[in-house]
């Protein structure tokens, strides 16, 4: 069985048919080459896979691209405007938020929710809200500190 | 402008931050094809039919292949060879690992078949259509009871299931001193199983060109080489120069990656015999039951002392188990990265220490960040912890009674290890007074007035990293030298490429290499590009584990700036008429000018161009510009640290707070600051959760209880405070950086930490010793133990 | 990683979602997803059929009034814990399952249909007394949640109906409820919930409501602490006596994992209900 999606990724529309069984991130990693998007488990724990779906973020391994059809998803490769790092990107590269790469789209897709929803949060806040991303090289310390220069760049 | 020493933004967080990382599971070919494995679902089994008919008959499907296509070959794909241990101490038993299982399976997770197809659904699908007749077998799990008489056997040429026994040491002076000390501090301990979890599971992909008859192999390793190495020598049979091994960015490793899969073997021995690029990655579950364990010693220990506290001798007993095939390094890790460090950072004069390894139906059990030294440490420091308890004395106070003092080094222990530099006296210091040490006792004991379970926890810790003189390792069991390959290669228009075996997974080369290059020949950093992570490109090169890239890796291209240098000076003084000797090479500008006359000078980009316009060259020289070095290490080198935590248990659940956490590590020079700060918190982070939650649990049918991050708890960001950190910097003299590296001192020294702050915080209920990992559950019954009387 | 196949048909309509439902016998229904994905993606769950009703927008949405607060069944948690007008257990249990992500997706529909004994809503949903609405081919009926919540992943709902709207009595003066959850370290699931709701008026407490889960094959009617709350003084030592009034509604069988066994667990449902109980008081006492 096959069925016609359309969905909006990155602000580009597209349109394939796919297998209802398809997950999202697969969609975007093998069906439309975006291999920023991660995966980094399969208990739909590790956050790795984080991208936008509507406005919120998600996790794309626990979403069908049948599910998302209609919709609107940002990638990591959809953050930068116009050549420029979104201020997040740019809080990662200051501040060392990242070793080996892996857990960084996924963190950063996240931690740009969890800006956007609390303008201001504390660090407990913060690795609170980065309960769904998981990094094994960092030990997190300079990512709450990445989030939260973001978060300052923002006033 | 000079770069070691600061904090430089990495040059390599671009193309992460932006999504353009370059796993191998990213890899798109063209024809591609993709493969999932069929694994055993018994610890121990007898493989009597497999029947893959309707696997093969699935649309989409290419091929089903088993371990005997295998290790017989077929038409278009030659036979392969057992994988190799690539660490044998003398006497060292292997048994014979097939790339796919032939006969028996020997843990869950074995692999039993690969099956091909268009699409990795489809491939999915296949294996699950693959019916196998197993003919289940007795296994034995526990790597003490596998040794003991009655435990199955899992390879008839291995009695009693050990592969080795190593010793080291002298067993009549330990003996002796036992014999006179006031105080015998025994335990019986045991180091959990751990599983790694790098957040990129494997994935190996290959091409092979028929016409060529060449093969490229993509595997997310940390060290390239070695795998060509294997591949060509022993398992895929593809002569190493026609064989090319890429590892792009590789998502995390902790050891891990770095040793030889069975995936690299299938998944090049498919490609060429489907003549079809092939790919296969790992899911989270698969890589819980393939990618190597860490730990899992069982132990018994004891320290002896004097009754002022002072430590007079030390003997250890572990049964480390290697899994149910020897990995890579497996044989390396309980024995001399283990038993060569139990003497700490103290005098002890008599130490014996003896491991039997042994082989069960689990996972193979390899190096994991630390790597032996985390064992030694944790036993160690326990120890001293329960003689500080038994004998009065405070925690800092008996350690600094039995520091090996400053103006001793280098020192020899008595477990092989010539310690290179240190001043474990100021690392002690330095954590006392940044933890507010005193103060921390004085709220611990008004905490305790309330009835609260705060404790305080230290540790004081060495390592020996940066593995290792090719001499020594060799004669320990190394099939290979551990050396390390750097060339650097001045192009015409002067700027540079830097080759190096090292290879990154995260440690941020690619900007601390090139601060040192330079550094070394005086340019910006911007002109110096480094390359790491293919077979191509790079000379023979050992890889990145062990905390050695620094200290190996950059030192081979200390060594290749230098002969750089030494050539454009020559050429300068050419140039410009002088004496060689009367020249001077500036290395903060990148000029080379006549010493006392500044303006009779040449420029870097001035003299690298001239070596290939080589119109006028030295007697002697030859046009061109670049220098290769294999640098191989005069000794290990001794990173070392003091840390202090502070926990509160709570009294209802048994669960612990992380309150305060400080650490102090002399990793000696710092090239980056801002790295080397990362590798310790991420190295802390790592090591607490084995202290507190992490294991990787077997029942007694060898099914792996914790098989996926459902069960197996990982450390999360609300799990921590923020941590202070503090260096002290001891060079070591024995590469030209001074360095000593920094991957895994964290780990190391925070998992005994963490867990003598717990049981500090439960010493007043007269709670002598908990296992790790201390879980809630765990530490609750013990304090219900305690309150109704009994105690442990 | 890779679900196995399956046949798909979406729903814009409840009727719709009824009629699919009809026509394929043993279907799922996919909401959220974020219990049968994950259960799809290690092939443990193999549905052949999934109708997903997802984009019925009639079962999204919170709405108040005439005492009570209505939750449509497709009410993200994120919604529900974002939430001032449905009682504090409920948005405290909302706000602590899985995480952000999950919470921008998971449904409370989709997550009591499932009925996981790990989860939070059941547990939440016995203590406030819910009432759940459920339309079916023999039309809509309503069942109390203390009925509904039958066994190990096993709920009331017969084949073909499904969960359309989950009403809550909306929290009254002098009125207060708090869940309390002892998650496991590793999937950070239930590994005890408790969740409790009183009402005081002049100093003693009149009405109450308990039940636990996360220990329990199926969210449980903690009567024994309700018995110790109702006519009662919540004093300190009272809601002590209460909290060890647990152990009397636990049952007679304790799920164990390797984190957690049966002992520490139920020993775990007394001090966990004890911190739902101080938080409802307080809560109670200051609205």
């Amino acid at each position: 069985m096959r069925v016609p999606v359309s969905i909006t990724v990155n602000g580009v529309q597209h349109q394939q048919e796919v297998e209802p069984r398809m997950l999202l991130v697969h969609f975007l990693r093998e069906g439309l080459g975006l291999t920023g998007t991660n995966i980094g488990c399969d208990t739909s724990q590790c956050g790795a896979c984080t991208v936008h779906l509507d406005g919120v973020s998600v996790k794309s391994c626990t979403t069908l691209a049948v599910q998302a059809d209609g919709s609107e998803v940002t990638t990591i490769e959809g953050l930068a405007q116009n050549g420029d790092l979104h201020a997040m990107q740019q809080a990662f590269w200051d501040n060392h938020g990242l070793q080996c790469g892996f857990c960084t789209p996924g963190m950063i897709m996240s931690a740009v929710k969890l800006v956007e929803g609390n303008p201001n949060p504390t660090d407990e806040q913060i690795r609170h809200g980065l309960e769904g991303n998981f990094c094994r090289c960092t030990g997190y310390e300079n990512i709450v500190k990445s989030v939260k220069a973001a978060a300052g760049a923002g006033d | 402008m000079t770069y070691v020493g600061k904090s430089v933004k990495r040059v390599e967080d671009p193309r992460f931050i932006q999504g353009q990382g370059k796993y191998v599971a990213n890899l798109q070919l063209p024809g591609m094809a993709y493969a999932a494995i069929l694994r055993s679902p018994h610890a121990r089994a007898r493989i009597k039919s497999i029947d893959a008919e309707a696997a093969k008959n699935l649309e989409g499907v290419i091929a089903v292949y088993t371990g005997r296509d295998l290790v017989e070959g077929i038409k278009f794909s030659g036979p392969c060879g057992a994988i190799p241990c690539g660490f044998t101490p003398p006497d060292t038993k292997v048994p014979t690992h097939h790339p796919l299982a032939v006969d028996v399976v020997n843990h869950v997770g074995d692999g039993v078949a690969v099956v091909v197809a268009e699409s990795a659904y489809i491939a999915n699908d296949a294996v699950d259509l693959i019916v196998v007749d197993y003919e289940p077998l007795p296994a034995v799990v526990n790597a003490k009871a596998a040794a003991q008489e009655g435990a199955p056997q899992l390879y008839d040429e291995i009695s009693n299931n050990t592969s080795f026994h190593w010793t080291l040491g002298d067993k009549d002076a330990t003996d002796k001193a036992f014999s006179e000390a006031d105080h015998v501090i025994e335990l019986d301990l045991i180091n959990q199983r751990l599983i790694p979890n790098a957040m990129e599971p494997r994935a190996v992909a290959a091409q092979w060109n028929g016409f060529s008859e060449e093969m490229t192999v993509w595997t997310s390793s940390q060290n390239p080489h070695i795998i060509r190495l294997l591949l060509s020598g022993f398992t895929l049979g593809i002569p190493e120069n026609k064989l090319r091994v890429i590892s792009p960015d590789v998502g995390g490793g902790f050891g891990s990656k770095i040793f030889h899969y069975p995936e690299e073997v299938i998944v090049p021995w498919v490609a060429r015999a489907i003549n079809r690029p092939v790919k296969w990655v790992a899911s989270r579950s698969e890589s819980y039951i393939t990618d190597a364990h860490g730990r899992d010693h069982v132990t018994h220990c004891k320290l002896a002392v004097k009754n002022d506290g002072t430590f007079t001798g030390l003997n250890v007993e572990t049964y480390a188990n290697m899994g149910a095939y020897l990995s890579t390094f497996a044989p390396l890790i309980p024995t001399a990265l283990y038993i060569t460090l139990f003497s700490g950072l103290y005098k002890i004069p008599a130490i014996w220490g003896e491991t039997w390894g042994t082989v069960t139906n689990t996972v193979p059990v390899d190096a994991y960040r630390g790597a032996g030294r985390p064992e030694a440490s944790y036993l160690l420091e326990r120890l001293v912890d329960l003689a500080a308890r038994e004998l009065d004395i405070d925690v800092l106070e008996i350690r600094r009674k039995n520091l090996i003092p400053k103006d001793e080094f280098p020192y020899q222990t008595p477990v092989a290890m010539v310690y290179d530099s240190g001043n474990y006296a100021a690392l002690i210091d330095k954590v006392e007074d940044l933890a507010g040490y005193q103060d921390m006792r004085k709220e611990q004991a008004a905490a305790r007035q309330d009835g609260r379970l705060v404790g305080v926890g230290m540790s004081g810790c060495i390592e020996a990293s940066a593995p290792g003189p090719s001499p020594v390792v060799t004669s320990l069991g190394s099939a290979i030298g551990l050396y390390e390959s750097g060339i650097v290669r001045v192009h015409p228009t002067g700027n540079v490429s830097v080759f190096t075996g090292s290879h990154s997974h995260g440690q941020g080369h690619e900007t601390t290499f090139a601060q040192v290059v330079a550094d070394e020949l005086g340019l910006p950093m911007e002109a110096v590009q480094i390359v790491h992570g293919d077979t191509d490109r790079i000379p023979f090169g050992t890889g990145t584990y062990g905390s050695r890239s620094a200290a190996i890796g950059g030192s081979a291209l200390v060594r290749s700036a230098e002969k750089i240098r030494e050539k454009v000076t020559k050429l300068a003084a050419h140039q410009l008429e002088a004496a060689v000797e009367d020249m001077v090479y500036d290395q903060e500008n990148g000029t080379v000018y006549v010493k006392g006359s500044p303006d009779k000078s040449k420029s870097f980009a001035e003299l690298a161009f001239a070596t290939y316009y080589a119109a006028d060259m030295p007697e002697g020289m030859d046009p061109g510009l670049e220098a290769t070095t294999f640098y191989d290490p005069s000794n290990f080198t001794f990173p070392n640290s003091a840390h202090i935590a502070q926990v509160e248990i709570d009294r209802e659940t048994g669960a612990v707070t992380i309150q305060r956490y400080v650490a102090v590590d002399d990793v000696g020079k710092v090239i980056n600051p801002m790295i080397v700060n990362g590798q310790i918190v991420g190295g802390i982070v790592q090591g607490v959760g084995q202290t507190l939650w992490e294991h990787g649990l077997y029942d007694e049918n060898g099914q792996l209880l914790s098989g996926s991050m459902m069960n197996y708890a990982l450390p999360r960001a609300d799990n921590f405070p923020n941590m202070v950190t503090g260096r002290v910097e001891t060079p070591s003299p024995h590469n030209p950086l001074g360095v000593k590296g920094a991957g895994e001192m964290g780990t190391i020294a925070a998992t005994v930490t963490i867990a003598n702050a717990v049981m500090d915080a439960l010493a007043p209920l007269g709670v002598r010793h908990l296992d790790m990992p201390l879980t809630a559950e765990k530490i609750w019954q013990a304090i219900q133990s305690s309150q109704n009387g009994g105690s442990n | 990683m890779y679900p196995p196949k399956f046949e798909y048909y979406r729903a814009s309509s409840v009727s719709e979602a009824l009629s699919l439902l009809e026509q394929h016998h043993g279907a799922k229904v996919l909401a959220g997803g974020h219990s049968l994905i994950p259960a799809m993606n290690i092939r443990l769950a193999n549905p052949g059929v999934l109708i997903d009703i997802g984009r019925i927008k009639e079962l999204k949405g919170i709405s108040a009034g005439n005492g009570s607060v209505r939750i449509g069944a497709l009410t993200t948690h994120a919604t529900v814990a974002a939430s001032d007008q449905v009682p504090q257990a409920l948005s405290d249990a909302a706000g602590v399952i899985g995480d952000p992500q999950v919470r921008n997706r998971g449904t409370i529909g989709g997550n009591i249909a499932h009925a996981d004994p790990a989860s939070d809503l059941p547990t939440v949903l016995t203590a406030l007394g819910a009432t759940l609405h459920i339309t079916g081919p023999n039309g809509k009926r309503t069942i109390a949640a203390g009925d509904f919540f039958v066994d190990l992943l096993t709920t009331a709902l017969k084949e073909g109906e499904i969960v359309t709207t989950i009403e809550v009595p909306a929290s009254g003066p002098g009125q207060g409820s708090a869940y309390a959850k002892l998650a496991n370290p590793a999937s950070r699931y239930a590994m005890v919930g408790v969740a409790v709701t009183v009402t005081l008026e002049n100093g003693k407490c009149t009405r109450a409501g308990a039940a636990v889960g996360g220990l329990t094959p199926t969210a449980r009617r903690a009567g024994s602490v309700e018995a110790a709350l109702i006519g009662k003084t919540l004093s300190p030592e009272a809601l002590v006596g209460a909290a060890e009034a647990i152990q009397n509604d636990l049952g007679d069988e304790i799920l164990e994992d390797i984190q957690a066994g049966a002992e520490y667990r139920k020993s775990m449902a007394s001090v966990y209900a004890g911190r739902a109980l101080t938080a409802a008081v307080e809560r109670a006492q200051a609205s």
